[in-house]
């Protein structure tokens, strides 16, 4: 379970979380919505510890993230996270790419860790790209390709930051394609995302973040059709 | 005049033993080079990564290191070759010259590498550490070879730089190429084919270098 209590987050003076509690059960699919600025993103990156928090607290599995005796390097092997930019290692090849972090961090084979890439490649439909280089991949393959990377790690968490945002239009299709497939694995997820229909379709619940607070949080076909704050009507009558 | 006082001869013409003298000389610039670029370059890769890190450490090793890189390399050599003796510690030329080649160098490459690390996106480092790298893991797996990558070209012109520079060595008596070439001149009064002779030394022993960079450029293109 990921919990966050009452964390807040400042980039200097401004402060972009502002008392942020939340519950994510294990198995389910989180949809988090908002004007960009709100938030959503600078929340995923507190929950696997790649930015400080100011108060508050974050637990996942039990573990509180930001404690100093907390060991963030093993954390993350159980929390996957997947980014706008694709991020692809453009100095190695697909299969390299994802193998590169079950040997190095996980410790295993070389050839253990080319079947695991191998096995998550096929399963995001790379299994034909495996000695392609990323850079010769479109946008869309290469986000495919990290999320594989983030599930060779087999976590039990994944967080997705706008991760079709950079695509072009026409790409963003077999992006979300993917979670899809990840959703019918069981995969716990929090995806923050501008695709209100899939938010709608594909979630358990949905949360609409505005100006650093979870404005209004629920059940994804409630939220969505039949919003019940102020803010939340406005920016979803604005973005369809 | 005598006929015998007229051939007396002052100069002796090129001849083939000093083709070898010439070779011997490429090898001592090709040697002082080497120790220089290859300890030069994993010091200053350290200098750099020390730069990339912290504020205090950019201000005060950056300002050392703009000294070995803003005073002219034939000063440098001059004052470490005259001063070590004057606290009791001689140095042969050579040794004076590999320690100031070593120092410049890496204040050159120092900077190369700076540019490497901070060539590496941000959003790439954060994804390394996301999968579970450690620091170290991240700047060996993804920063140092993406980094390498991005600099490779301006490392190359470092190491041509300082094979070329190395001809300075020779104010301290070391001889390398260009002291051997006045040394021949002087006795043959043949500057011509000396020069040219050692010029084309100079071209064999910086066209690989040139050559293996450009290779690896292309191999490591990204597309």
């Amino acid at each position: 379970m990921i919990e966050l209590k009452k964390v807040d987050k400042n980039f200097g003076k401004l402060q972009v979380l502002k008392g942020v509690d939340l519950q994510v059960e294990k198995g389910e699919v989180l949809s988090v919505i908002g004007a960009s600025g709100s938030g959503k993103s600078t929340m995923l990156s507190c929950i696997n510890g790649l930015e400080v928090i100011q108060s508050g607290e974050i637990h996942v599995d039990g573990i509180n993230v930001h404690a100093p005796s907390t060991d963030l390097n093993k954390l993350r092997r159980h929390i996957g996270m997947v980014f706008q930019q694709w991020n692809s290692f453009p100095h190695l090849s697909v299969m390299e790419n994802v193998a590169l972090s079950p040997r190095i961090v996980l410790g295993k084979s070389r050839e253990e860790a080319r079947a695991v890439a191998e096995k998550q490649l096929i399963h995001v439909g790379l299994g034909d790209k495996l000695d392609t280089y990323p850079t010769r991949m479109s946008g869309g393959q290469q986000q495919r390709l990290a999320i594989a990377r983030a599930l060779a790690m087999e976590p039990s968490y994944m967080l997705f930051d706008e991760v079709t945002s950079a695509l072009d239009p026409e790409l963003v299709g077999e992006v979300l394609d993917t979670l899809r497939l990840l959703r019918e694995d069981g995969m716990t997820m929090i995806v923050v995302t501008h695709e209100i229909s899939f938010a709608r379709d594909v979630s358990d619940r949905v949360a609409f973040f505005h100006q650093g607070v979870i404005e209004e949080i629920g059940a994804a076909q409630q939220l969505i059709n039949d919003p019940q704050r102020e803010y939340t009507q406005q920016f979803l009558s604005n973005v369809r | 005049m005598s006929e015998a006082a007229a051939q007396i001869q002052f100069f002796t013409s090129f001849q083939a033993s000093d083709l070898k003298y010439l070779a011997e000389a490429a090898g001592n610039t090709l040697l002082i080079s080497v120790i220089a670029i290859s300890i030069g370059s994993v010091l200053g890769t350290l200098f750099g990564w020390a730069l990339s890190v912290s504020k205090l450490v950019a201000f005060s090793l950056g300002s050392i290191l703009d000294v070995f890189r803003s005073v002219p390399l034939i000063i440098q050599l001059l004052l470490f070759y005259n001063f070590f003796p004057i606290i009791g510690f001689p140095l042969d030329p050579f040794e004076a010259g590999v320690v100031v080649l070593i120092f410049y160098t890496s204040a050159l490459v120092a900077q190369v590498a700076r540019g490497g690390i901070e060539a590496v996106p941000d959003s790439l480092r954060r994804a390394s550490r996301s999968l579970g790298m450690t620091y170290w893991q991240e700047m060996r797996y993804v920063v140092f070879p993406v980094g390498t990558r991005a600099v490779l070209p301006s490392w190359a012109g470092v190491a041509l730089g300082v094979l070329k520079d190395s001809a300075l060595v020779s104010v301290l008596g070391y001889v390398e190429l260009l002291r051997a070439s006045q040394i021949l001149i002087t006795r043959t009064q043949e500057p011509f084919i000396i020069l040219a002779i050692v010029g084309a030394f100079y071209f064999a022993l910086s066209y690989p270098i040139a050559k293996v960079t450009d290779r690896l450029e292309k191999r490591w293109q990204y597309d």
